[in-house]
């Protein structure tokens, strides 16, 4: 199928074939990492703003590198350093960057909605890199290929996500992403930090990790922020980790073949131990590694890029009538 | 013509002299009287908003008092209560005499001043509201910040009651809501955005219920907005209470649904509630638990509310789509007579303000508003006489629409026009 959004929001509102559109093209943009030469002409004389109202490492960088391995120029834009500090609205920032003649918005915004509403006031093409508790789509879009590439497929599998649910994009995109996909999805963590009716998504919740863990096939331990416990969500760390952090002791119960994620920063000791964020099930840095191959095919099919077969079908009729232009996948 | 207040729902002329009614009859001789000819509308007493917000002083690039008393009477509405939650906050003598000022030279809608409960609005000590009450203001409120000790609210209760006046509840346990921005439910789970309980709301109006019990005072609880809520003021009310309460427009036709746009404008206080909210306050319509429907207008600014949903302002204006909103859909779906619209909208809220309003009894000052309950027209806030346009209800077909106000005997709109368009922002 052919990719048609402007903009890439969320993966509430897209389809299982959207989102296999996308992991598809990500199958072709994994190699070009591994070159010497990591650097492909497709999004060549495109500009691609990475406006950052959070603080991210991974995020930015992974999107900055795959923009730049596609060609595109880039320049990023942190929080701190924007005209936000100086009192301008989110629409006069983006609007003014826009007039720059930009191709391509990635933004990270600590308010739900916020990626969304830049895509309405914007004609360019936005990638939501994180919206507050909203979505994370790109994030999800990389758990979802890492399994993929893992496992095989997704369709059956029993995905656990044990965590901050409440305040977690991450688990919103991956609660959407991992249930098109054909999975089943049980959420695990303090009722305290369990969202109102989650269970209307058409997942399970579970207050004992201990229960989820012989289920699952995939655990997916998030990062728990020290300042929850000043909003009294759960007494101590200590505490949260002897319930809910994953050890070498709650995972004897795991299946053979369990697959260990974590979207990153770790806290070690606290949601996972270093025995199993760096043992044999983990697949914590390939997320990472996929990710960029990931991003970059979101920011091909947004710029009006095709998928590969497709854009194949395409070049044969070029070849044949001598017209229009090549795709330069 | 109908008036509740007198039991009629009859055909007939209305006299009006030196700003009275004189007279109603069959056939009144008048002479050379002007007449207008309501054949086809509904004649009532003038329509009556207890709760808006008309941002001055402070917020004059919101709205004025005078520009909110035209959209008043744009609406229907001969009357308005004015909220005090302003800056400064009305309170005292003199705030009440400055807005009953404002009013009086702009000469439009009756306003009536509603003053603070504690000085500031601070929820620390009571602001005077003695002076408040005898320079005119009609009842007390901290409107937009609820008393958060109970103590403090005792005593508002027990102090108002020398001079029957009521208080007038914002009800919200802020330990509850801080933070959140929409009504806590699936949608603001799937949205990310931060949850209010209906229980913020339903813990606090307890709270004053109870409170009222022990002072034997006048409890008026504000825009009420969950079905837990309506249950207990429904039980004080059967106990015997002095308990009475309003609901909005918004709250009668809209869920919490219509925020998975991330629409600025279906962000208010309290926020839009579910589903099964929605039906039990239209519930306690039809059977009479509420008391009156309040539009809670709330003008902001269109930079404001024109950024992120977590950062835009609460609140939404109300007085120009009022009648239209609850004719459609509360009259014209049947869950309301018009006679029982008109005691929503007039007979109650001035009887528990204590005015002098709400009927057309001959004595009674020449108030009067003319319905046109057949009138379909769509809302378009380009036409609002209101300095502000945050409105949900953008783009509605609407049935039901208020054609002539007159207020103590001065026609100011005759047949949709008003006699002072004002300037037009």
């Amino acid at each position: 199928m052919k990719f048609t959004r402007k903009d890439l929001l969320g993966l509430e509102e897209m389809s299982r074939e959207e989102i296999e559109s996308i992991l598809d093209t990500a199958d072709s943009f994994v190699e070009i990492s591994e070159r010497p030469i990591k650097k492909v002409p497709v999004l060549r004389g495109l500009t691609v703003v990475n406006l950052f109202f959070e603080p991210s490492t991974r995020t930015r960088i992974s999107f900055e590198l795959a923009e730049k391995r596609l060609s595109a120029d880039t320049v990023n834009i942190a929080a701190s350093s924007s005209s936000a500090v100086k009192g301008e609205t989110l629409k006069d920032t983006a609007k003014n960057i826009e007039a720059m003649s930009i191709d391509m918005l990635v933004v990270r915004h600590r308010c739900p909605g916020a990626a969304r509403y830049l895509a309405g006031v914007l004609d360019c093409p936005v990638l939501n890199a994180g919206d507050g508790a909203h979505e994370h789509p790109t994030q999800a879009l990389l758990d979802l290929f890492t399994v993929r590439k893992r496992r095989g497929g997704i369709d059956g599998l029993n995905v656990a996500i044990v965590g901050d649910i409440l305040h977690s994009r991450v688990a919103r995109s991956n609660i959407w992403g991992f249930q098109k996909m054909g999975a089943e999805v049980a959420l695990c963590g303090p009722p305290t930090l369990m969202p109102q009716e989650i269970e209307s998504t058409g997942v399970r919740v579970h207050y004992y990790v201990e229960d989820v863990i012989p289920w699952a096939d995939v655990i997916m331990l998030l990062r728990i922020q020290n300042e929850r416990l000043e909003e009294s969500y759960f007494p101590t760390i200590r505490e949260y980790s002897e319930l809910f952090g994953l050890d070498s002791e709650k995972m004897k119960k795991a299946k053979p073949d369990v697959t260990i994620m974590h979207p990153g920063p770790l806290n070690r000791g606290v949601e996972i131990t270093p025995e199993v964020a760096d043992g044999p099930y983990s697949v914590i840095l390939q997320q990472v590694k996929y990710g960029l191959a990931v991003r970059m095919a979101a920011l091909y099919l947004l710029s009006g890029g095709q998928l590969e077969s497709e854009a194949a079908d395409q070049e044969r009729k070029v070849d044949r009538s001598g017209t229009g232009s090549r795709s330069n996948l | 013509m109908i008036d509740p207040a007198q039991d009629l729902d009859q055909t007939c002329d209305v006299l009006i002299e030196g700003g009275a009614v004189r007279e109603l009859g069959t056939s009144i001789e008048a002479g050379d009287a002007e007449v207008i000819d309501a054949k086809g509308l509904v004649v009532c007493p003038g329509l009556v908003d207890m709760h808006v917000h008309l941002r001055e002083p402070g917020r004059e690039d919101e709205e004025t008092i005078e520009s909110g008393a035209r959209a008043a009477i744009h609406g229907g509405f001969t009357s308005v209560a004015a909220m005090p939650n302003t800056e400064p906050t009305i309170e005292g003598e003199e705030g009440v005499k400055f807005v009953l000022g404002k009013a009086a030279e702009a000469g439009l809608a009756r306003v009536f001043p509603v003053a603070a409960i504690s000085k500031r609005q601070k929820g620390e000590t009571l602001s005077e509201i003695g002076s408040a009450i005898r320079a005119g203001a009609v009842g007390i409120s901290d409107d937009g910040y609820p008393v958060a000790q109970s103590g403090l609210m005792r005593r508002a209760l027990e102090y108002v009651k020398m001079f029957d006046r009521p208080v007038m509840a914002h009800c919200e346990d802020t330990g509850l809501s801080a933070g959140g921005v929409m009504n806590e439910g699936r949608t603001s789970t799937v949205l990310g955005l931060r949850g209010i309980p209906g229980a913020s709301e339903d813990v606090e109006v307890i709270r004053d219920i109870i409170l009222t019990r022990l002072t034997g005072s006048r409890l008026h609880v504000c825009h009420v907005s969950t079905a837990a809520s309506l249950g207990f003021i429904e039980q004080a009310k059967t106990s015997g209470l002095n308990v009475t309460c309003e609901v909005t427009p918004h709250h009668l036709t809209l869920d919490d649904e219509a925020v998975a746009t991330f629409d600025t404008n279906t962000k208010m206080k309290p926020p839009l509630r579910r589903k099964h909210d929605v039906s039990a306050l239209r519930k306690g319509i039809e059977t009479g638990v509420v008391d009156a429907i309040a539009s809670d207008h709330a003008p902001h600014s269109p930079e404001e509310k024109d950024q992120e949903f977590d950062l835009a302002p609460f609140g939404i204006i109300g007085l120009e789509t009022t009648v239209g909103i609850v004719m459609t859909r509360l009259y014209h779906e049947g869950a309301v007579t018009l006679s029982n619209l008109i005691r929503l909208l007039s007979t109650n809220p001035a009887r528990i303000l204590g005015l002098p309003l709400g009927s057309l009894k001959p004595g009674s000052p020449a108030d009067v508003t003319l319905l046109d309950p057949d009138s379909e027209w769509e809302v378009d806030p380009r036409d609002f006489v209101s300095k502000s346009r945050n409105t949900p209800f953008s783009g509605w077909s609407v049935k039901g629409k208020a054609i002539t106000v007159i207020v103590e005997g001065r026609v100011l709109m005759r047949d949709g026009e008003l006699k002072t368009p004002g300037v037009r922002p």
